[in-house]
């Protein structure tokens, strides 16, 4: 009894100001869509020759062929009716885009953790190093990555490479910066009468890594990850943009763009932020999961 | 006695009870070079530890008596000099694994099990799994920490993990065990309690120890010879070998031989300030 009346304290209390945020949000999102799409309204929807009425302009404003700003419950609708009216493998339902997306974002997620390891360990191995790699790994970012993509797909498409790996290439790109930042942090972080023990012991330096440099960089690994899992979905769909791809959530919003389908666009919108929550909602769990084998507080 | 100005040949003539020697220091310096001025952390220190053992090195801080300890234990390197341990150097012997060292404070693993922390060292030695673990829980029984082995280092107190550090440094059973300051951040009255396990693991496996402290009282309950120094440069101002029995306990602080040690000491300290 006392468990459920807490939880149910609690939910009041997490709950609350979600809820009425999420309640703002709307009113706001309304609001918007009346003064963007009135124009609209008056001009292409309304009669011209009879007088209309301001319930009339409101009504019109909300349920728009191609508004401005799509009403939230146009963009509910769209979006429920892509995954219940079309079957899994259709391009008209936004899983089957979830699901290519997805798996270019994962597998640059997995790269770029790899690479942002290496990089990491390469750097806090060696001063040189350090000196070598570390201007560059900052200068690749400032690049935009919609300046590199074209060309990242252009050289791997004519080594022969299509599909999934030139995506992946790119949600590597984003993904593997906040990693190495991260880990040269991490690895770095042992202080020194730690890594005096492991002196004393006559440990090497792989043992030093692996058992203290390694597990001392966790905490800072994971958040991390977070970061660099959602960098990973922007540069796929970033990447499914300039290739005419015809599967993406990034092909979504390109097509719904060139239709002027703006209720498309928002529900793509919504679905790869629903996305992006649940990768890092998973890279979070896992977080949870490792740390408490560790048996940390 | 065993003055520092003995000659190396008369130290090996009359070699006390224990016999060989497993530390041997000989005319060595240690100078860290600074902007304004070159710092003498240490001095022409001439010192032999026999085995078995239990040497304190006491000083006011900036005396070298850290220094001194991380020489021998191939942390800091020398200027000048000779230091053997075991008859060889002391990067051949810290690879030989010659020493166990307890940090000032426990330094333990806070991701891995007490029992995990202990068997770190047997790990890296590529010892297997399972000798590991019985090792370990044995060393843990000798510390007296039975049933803590499951446990996380911050669910222990601060006495207990210092005793978990000290299990793990002799988790491989080495023959001389150094010790910085160990018990320098606990209070009192847990610091009696392991200095008096500590004495009681001493006796019943004489291994050689080397202890750093900067209390009196902890000096001359623990050791067999006590080596004073003195800071600016950092150097020996005299060995004094105890007259207290190998067997001890803590009622023993209050009579006059253990008195007349600390007196001893003492005096040795302020000498080391006047000079």
């Amino acid at each position: 009894m006392t468990a459920k009346a807490s939880q149910w304290q609690r939910l009041q209390r997490d709950g609350l100001p979600v809820l009425v945020m999420l309640v703002a949000a709307l009113l706001l999102w309304y609001a918007g869509a009346v003064w963007l799409n009135a124009a609209g309204a008056i001009e292409r929807v309304l009669p011209t020759d009879v007088p209309w009425t301001w319930q009339q302009l409101l009504a019109a404003t909300m349920d728009m062929q191609r508004p401005v700003l799509p009403t939230p419950h146009q963009v509910g609708l769209d979006f429920w009716s892509s995954l219940v009216d079309w079957p899994l493998d259709s391009p008209r339902n936004l899983l089957f885009h979830v699901a290519v997306t997805a798996e270019s974002t994962l597998w640059g997620f997995v790269m770029g953790t790899l690479l942002g390891l290496l990089l990491a360990v390469l750097i806090v191995h060696s001063r040189t190093l350090d000196r070598a790699l570390l201007p560059w790994i900052v200068a690749s970012q400032t690049v935009p990555v919609l300046a590199i993509a074209p060309i990242v797909l252009v050289i791997l498409g004519s080594l022969g490479f299509a599909g999934v790996a030139p995506k992946a290439v790119i949600a590597m790109y984003l993904c593997f910066f906040p990693v190495t930042v991260a880990m040269v942090q991490g690895l770095r972080s042992p202080q020194r009468i730690e890594t005096e023990m492991m002196h004393t012991y006559a440990a090497n330096w792989w043992q030093a890594l692996w058992l203290l440099r390694l597990p001392a960089s966790l905490p800072f690994l994971f958040p991390a990850l977070r970061v660099g899992i959602a960098a990973g979905l922007v540069g796929a769909m970033v990447a499914e943009l300039p290739t005419g791809a015809v599967a993406g959530l990034g092909a979504r919003l390109l097509t719904g763009s060139y239709y002027g389908n703006t209720v498309q666009i928002w529900s793509a919108l919504v679905m790869s932020a629903l996305l992006g929550l649940a990768l890092t909602t998973a890279v979070a769990g896992i977080e949870r999961l490792v740390l408490r084998r560790r048996g940390q507080p | 006695m065993n003055h520092p100005e003995d000659s190396p040949i008369i130290s090996r003539l009359n070699p006390p009870a224990g016999g060989r020697l497993a530390v041997e220091i000989r005319q060595t310096s240690v100078v860290y070079q600074t902007a304004d001025s070159p710092v003498h952390a240490l001095e022409n220190i001439d010192l032999n530890i026999h085995e078995g053992e239990f040497v304190s090195l006491i000083g006011p801080s900036g005396c070298g008596k850290t220094t001194l300890v991380r020489v021998i234990a191939d942390l800091e390197q020398i200027s000048a000099g000779l230091v053997l341990v075991n008859g060889v150097s002391p990067h051949e012997a810290r690879l030989a694994r010659a020493y166990g060292y307890v940090f000032q404070s426990p330094a333990l693993f806070p991701w891995r099990t007490v029992l995990a922390n202990v068997t770190l060292p047997l790990q890296i030695q590529g010892r297997t799994k399972a000798d590991a673990k019985a090792i370990a829980l044995e060393h843990l029984e000798r510390v007296g920490l039975v049933g803590f082995d499951g446990k996380y280092p911050w669910q222990l107190s601060g006495g207990m993990q210092q005793r978990v550090s000290i299990a793990r440094a002799l988790s491989f059973e080495p023959r001389i065990l150094m010790m910085d300051e160990p018990f320098g951040a606990l209070d009192e009255i847990t610091r009696d309690r392991l200095n008096e396990q500590l004495q009681q693991l001493w006796q019943r496996e004489r291994r050689t120890v080397v202890f750093v402290t900067h209390s009196i009282a902890e000096a001359v309950y623990l050791s067999t010879k006590i080596v004073v120094m003195s800071p600016r440069p950092g150097r020996i101002v005299k060995v004094i070998e105890s007259p207290l029995p190998d067997d001890r306990h803590l009622a023993m602080r209050d009579t006059s031989t253990f008195i007349q040690v600390a007196h001893e000491v003492r005096e040795a300290l302020a000498d080391g300030h006047h000079d």
